[in-house]
């Protein structure tokens, strides 16, 4: 079920990201990597619900931490995100899909199914990264 | 994308990809412009009534895109657990997704758990899928059920919103349907009298909306099951074909006709006895 926290908890606490250009690592748009960009579309977003569905789930996790450090103090979300950094690192390889069975057990969405269980599922998506690049490009060295 | 490669994977979800390229298309030049493609609807009468034993749903069949009928025989009333069922109005794609979610979660909340699925569980979460999406899914449900509390009716809007009130009407035709049902009823009836009550609603919606036609179906709930009654009147302007519309045989005239002989090899041959009856 989804969090119905409480506005308070929202103050600080979250970014807006993904429509400002992807910034390589000096900070400038990488457009050898990603193409040209436009003002036009990195400022706003097309469709009213683009950027409150990027950061769903990110917006979720930080309302219940927030709720959860209020009530029980702040052991609490400091452990649970202690065990959500381990479970995200159980991935495989970059460019194969992984399962996320850890953290799906833990966010508790392993017994829902929502939209992003039956559309766009990268498990059947036709086309794939090119391996090599997509290592190089996790490990940094590219 | 327009890369040879990608970087990171795909997310799975809505893709917002083509919205852009769909806003460029409709605000296009005068002579570019180009309208999308409306969605069909199921321009609606749905109505619910909770009577002494549990709920009766209605709803009529018509399902139309844009000004044509586009299924006559539509159903409206969809499944959500044994004891709960769902009449959708609004896009029709998006009520029969949405239901089907909300089936699949009370589905495997009930092999979790066990236990039947309550009519409250059902509206919460139908409540945090549709707010979620901001009314993006045009999905105005009527839930019914009867759970271990009792008999429930609801509503969700859209947007989320809910109400829970013991007769609802909804869709293009909920005013003439609400009319009847704020007319003719008291708490506590019976059967028939919700039956015929229910059928009346969406009688006066077919009447007097566009959107609204055909037959009515009507689905009842009870502790003990559900009587799922498709169609329980039908129109009375069904139109059977007055005459045989196939070609008599001979209307095509034939021009040529070549016969081409197919080379068959006996390859294998078995002979099997018939059992025949002995002598009587």
């Amino acid at each position: 079920m989804n969090t119905r926290g409480l506005r308070s908890q929202l103050k600080d606490s979250v970014p807006v990201t993904g429509l400002c250009p992807q910034a390589g690592p000096y900070g400038v748009q990488d457009s050898l990597r990603r193409g040209f960009s436009s003002v036009k579309n990195e400022l706003l977003p097309s469709h009213p619900l683009e950027l409150s569905e990027k950061n769903f789930q990110l917006n979720q996790d930080k309302m219940n931490f927030n709720t959860l450090r209020n009530i029980q103090g702040l052991h609490a979300p400091l452990k649970l995100q202690m065990e959500y950094r381990a479970a995200r690192q159980i991935q495989r390889l970059p460019f194969l899909p992984s399962s996320n069975l850890a953290l799906d057990t833990l966010r508790g969405t392993d017994d829902t199914i929502g939209f992003e269980d039956i559309l766009n599922d990268p498990v059947l998506s036709e086309v794939m990264g090119d391996p090599h690049i997509m290592t190089e490009y996790k490990l940094g060295v590219l | 994308m327009a890369l040879s490669y990608v970087l990171e994977p795909a997310v799975s979800g809505f893709n917002f990809e083509n919205s852009t390229r769909n806003i460029v298309l409709e605000n296009g030049s005068e002579e570019g412009k180009i309208k999308a493609p409306k969605p069909m609807k199921t321009g609606t009468t749905i109505a619910g009534v909770v009577y002494k034993d549990g709920v009766v749903l209605g709803a009529d069949t018509r399902a139309t895109s844009d000004e044509v009928v586009a299924d006559k025989m539509c159903a409206k009333i969809h499944y959500i657990a044994p004891n709960i069922y769902c009449c959708g109005a609004g896009t029709a794609a998006d009520t029969e997704k949405t239901t089907d979610m909300l089936s699949s979660n009370l589905t495997i909340f009930s092999m979790n758990s066990g236990r039947n699925p309550r009519v409250v569980m059902a509206v919460n979460i139908l409540q945090d899928m549709l707010f979620r999406y901001r009314g993006m899914i045009g999905a105005h449900l009527i839930l019914g059920g009867v759970d271990c509390t009792g008999s429930h009716l609801y509503t969700v809007g859209p947007y989320g919103s809910i109400d829970k009130v013991p007769y609802l009407a909804m869709g293009s035709g909920k005013l003439p349907a609400m009319g009847i049902l704020e007319d003719r009823f008291k708490g506590n009836m019976d059967l028939e009298e919700a039956k015929a009550l229910v059928s009346d609603a969406i009688h006066a919606g077919i009447m007097s909306d566009l959107g609204s036609g055909n037959n009515i179906d009507l689905c009842v709930i009870t502790k003990e099951g559900v009587d799922y009654i498709r169609p329980h009147r039908e129109s009375i302007y069904n139109y059977k074909r007055q005459a045989k519309y196939k070609y008599k045989p001979g209307t095509t005239p034939v021009l040529t006709k070549t016969v081409n002989q197919l080379e068959l090899e006996l390859v294998h041959e078995t002979v099997q006895m018939m059992e025949t009856a002995g002598s009587s």
